[in-house]
């Protein structure tokens, strides 16, 4: 590596575009927001900056905190549901055989191709009263109840089947970010567990452990790396999602994101949806920091 | 007669097969049933009634929707050129030089990747509201508040991507082409470039497919004037589902995808020379 003052032409050239992007179109109006959460509304239009604190005092009343820790909860929800339904997917393409992985991975990254919102779209078609999933249900509970028939049985089950309510709920809301979000999981797993030193497992399984103890003491542990990565990749757009909770929730699944996208385009109240942005943000810090005191402390035990 | 399974062939089990199978039903159950249901007769989306094309046809004359459509297009287009520039300047900046604030920088240039879209889309939302950007534009113009915002998201990606690129590079060659006379300018072009060109495709994909797939920082962007598809699909869907919007899906879907295997293509053979 060379001292930029050797060439300080060749050194702006390149980091001057990107410096100069990064500080015009995302410094400069997040700074923008940081004020606006600590200013006062002046006017329809104006706002003016007070050094206040009853934004962030108004978005830490019950009503908002509520909402945080809903949205927290459903965020910490589905990234489990990611992991537990992505390890045994990222460890099967791990050790398939190796004509096998590349399709396989191709098919877990193929979704992510497609728009958020259509994807989202598609969710709808399978979870609402005479969608699909209710169809398949509704199959499984007919056949069932032939099957009681003989048995007499049948009077167990109901006269009919009732569509179950599976859109416009928070359920929905959490299988919806589990289907948008799950290829963001098995990537990183994937990544690491590709990296992880097969005899190692073999170790452990010939010295008696069972499979699950291995997979326990021995995958996991190796593979944490990944996991951390994984959960937050799950767990930021979690976090932050509002399109998915618009369009699968009901009226009782409004997520911090559906607030502060109000505040912004509908409600105009500027500094309350800025101080919830920012709030918002600075839980993705917190998250962000968790992990790089884990992987600080990982190095530390390492080394 | 089968072997035995041995105790690493997870694959030949049955639970897992079973596990991998009801993931990718799970995954592409959705999309399957969207697409097939965009040749449905019936305009209630619900029940099989007969194989119809009319709804391409109807998305196909729907002329909101192919302009909605073509601006998409653009906007990926042009987004990913400067994301390609900006980022793989930026990572052979952060490879080659000491300088200092370097940290901060690199920190700085990760956090569009990790902050939520949503606090980015508000942010920039504000910042155009304030700063009077022009409207009324003419094409591809109008387009430049959306273009932006992509290429705020897409260039950290592609920086990253080329930067692991570099970790591979022999800086020796830069020398010995100095060495042997050529300038700056040329060594960049004849030595460094061509070795940037894999990762410079792989990010270029990856801004692509990002810019394709966003919705959140598209709407809150685009001002009124500037339909875009992902918020016209969006309002048709808040309006009312007709087997319209999943013709008009399918058409992207089928877009992305062949896009990026034919990208995907033409990467595989400079794999070899790199």
């Amino acid at each position: 590596m060379e001292n930029w003052r050797q060439q300080p032409w060749v050194f702006l050239t390149f980091i001057a575009p990107a410096a100069f992007w990064l500080l015009l179109f995302f410094l400069i109006p997040l700074g923008w927001i940081w004020f606006f959460a600590i200013g006062e509304r002046e006017g329809p239009v104006d706002i003016v900056v007070t050094w206040t604190m009853s934004n962030y005092a108004e978005a830490l009343q019950p009503i908002y905190l509520q909402l945080f820790l809903k949205t927290l909860w459903i965020a910490v929800l589905s990234t489990a549901i990611c992991l537990v339904v992505a390890f045994p997917v990222a460890l099967a393409i791990c050790f398939a055989p190796s004509r096998y992985k590349g399709l396989l991975l191709l098919l877990v990254i193929l979704p992510f191709w497609t728009n958020m919102l259509i994807r989202t779209y598609a969710m709808i078609a399978m979870l609402r009263q005479n969608g699909f999933l209710n169809d398949g249900i509704g199959a499984i509970w007919t056949a069932v109840k032939f099957l009681l028939t003989p048995v007499g049985l049948d009077g167990l089950m109901g006269e009919r089947f009732e569509p179950l309510a599976l859109l416009y709920n928070n359920t929905a809301v959490v299988m919806g970010i589990v289907y948008i979000y799950l290829p963001f999981m098995v990537l990183p797993l994937y990544a690491n567990l590709e990296k992880l030193d097969r005899s190692l497992v073999e170790a452990s399984l010939d010295l008696g452990a069972s499979q699950i103890r291995t997979f326990f003491e021995v995958i996991v542990k190796l593979a944490k790396p990944g996991i951390i990565s994984g959960i937050i990749l799950v767990f930021i757009p979690a976090l932050g999602t509002f399109l998915i909770s618009d369009l699968l929730g009901g009226p009782d699944s409004q997520l911090i994101g559906n607030v502060i996208e109000r505040q912004f385009r509908a409600a105009n109240n500027l500094p309350l949806g800025a101080a919830l942005s920012f709030l918002l943000l600075y839980l993705t810090f917190i998250a962000l920091a968790l992990r790089a005191w884990y992987a600080a402390r990982e190095e530390k035990a390492d080394a | 007669m089968r072997s035995p399974i041995g105790p690493l062939e997870f694959t030949r089990r049955t639970w897992v097969r079973l596990w991998l199978l009801a993931v990718f039903v799970f995954l592409y159950a959705p999309i399957v049933v969207l697409i097939a249901f965009s040749f449905n007769k019936s305009k209630r989306n619900i029940v099989w009634t007969g194989f119809t094309t009319d709804w391409y046809g109807r998305a196909l004359n729907n002329s909101s929707l192919i302009e909605a459509f073509t601006n998409s297009i653009m906007i990926a287009l042009v987004s990913t050129v400067l994301s390609v520039i900006l980022g793989g300047l930026l990572a052979l900046g952060l490879y080659r030089f000491r300088f200092p604030g370097k940290s901060v920088l690199d920190g700085v240039s990760a956090l569009p990747i990790v902050i939520p879209e949503i606090c980015m889309g508000v942010a920039l939302l504000v910042f155009y509201a304030r700063v009077g950007w022009p409207t009324g534009l003419p094409w591809p113009l109008n387009l430049s508040q959306v273009i932006i915002g992509h290429v705020v998201f897409s260039f950290p990606f592609v920086a990253v991507v080329v930067r692991a690129r570099m970790e591979g590079f022999d800086r020796s060659l830069e020398e010995a082409s100095k060495d042997l006379g050529a300038s700056e300018w040329q060594t960049f072009w004849n030595v460094t470039l061509p070795y940037m060109k894999t990762g410079l495709i792989a990010g270029g994909l990856l801004a692509m497919t990002l810019s394709l797939d966003d919705f959140v920082i598209t709407f809150f962007t685009s001002g009124p004037e500037t339909i875009t598809f992902p918020v016209k699909i969006y309002s048709m869907v808040r309006q009312s589902v007709t087997p319209e919007v999943n013709a008009a899906s399918t058409i992207l879907i089928v877009f992305t995808v062949a896009l990026t295997l034919v990208a995907l293509k033409f990467q595989k053979p400079s794999e070899g020379v790199g």
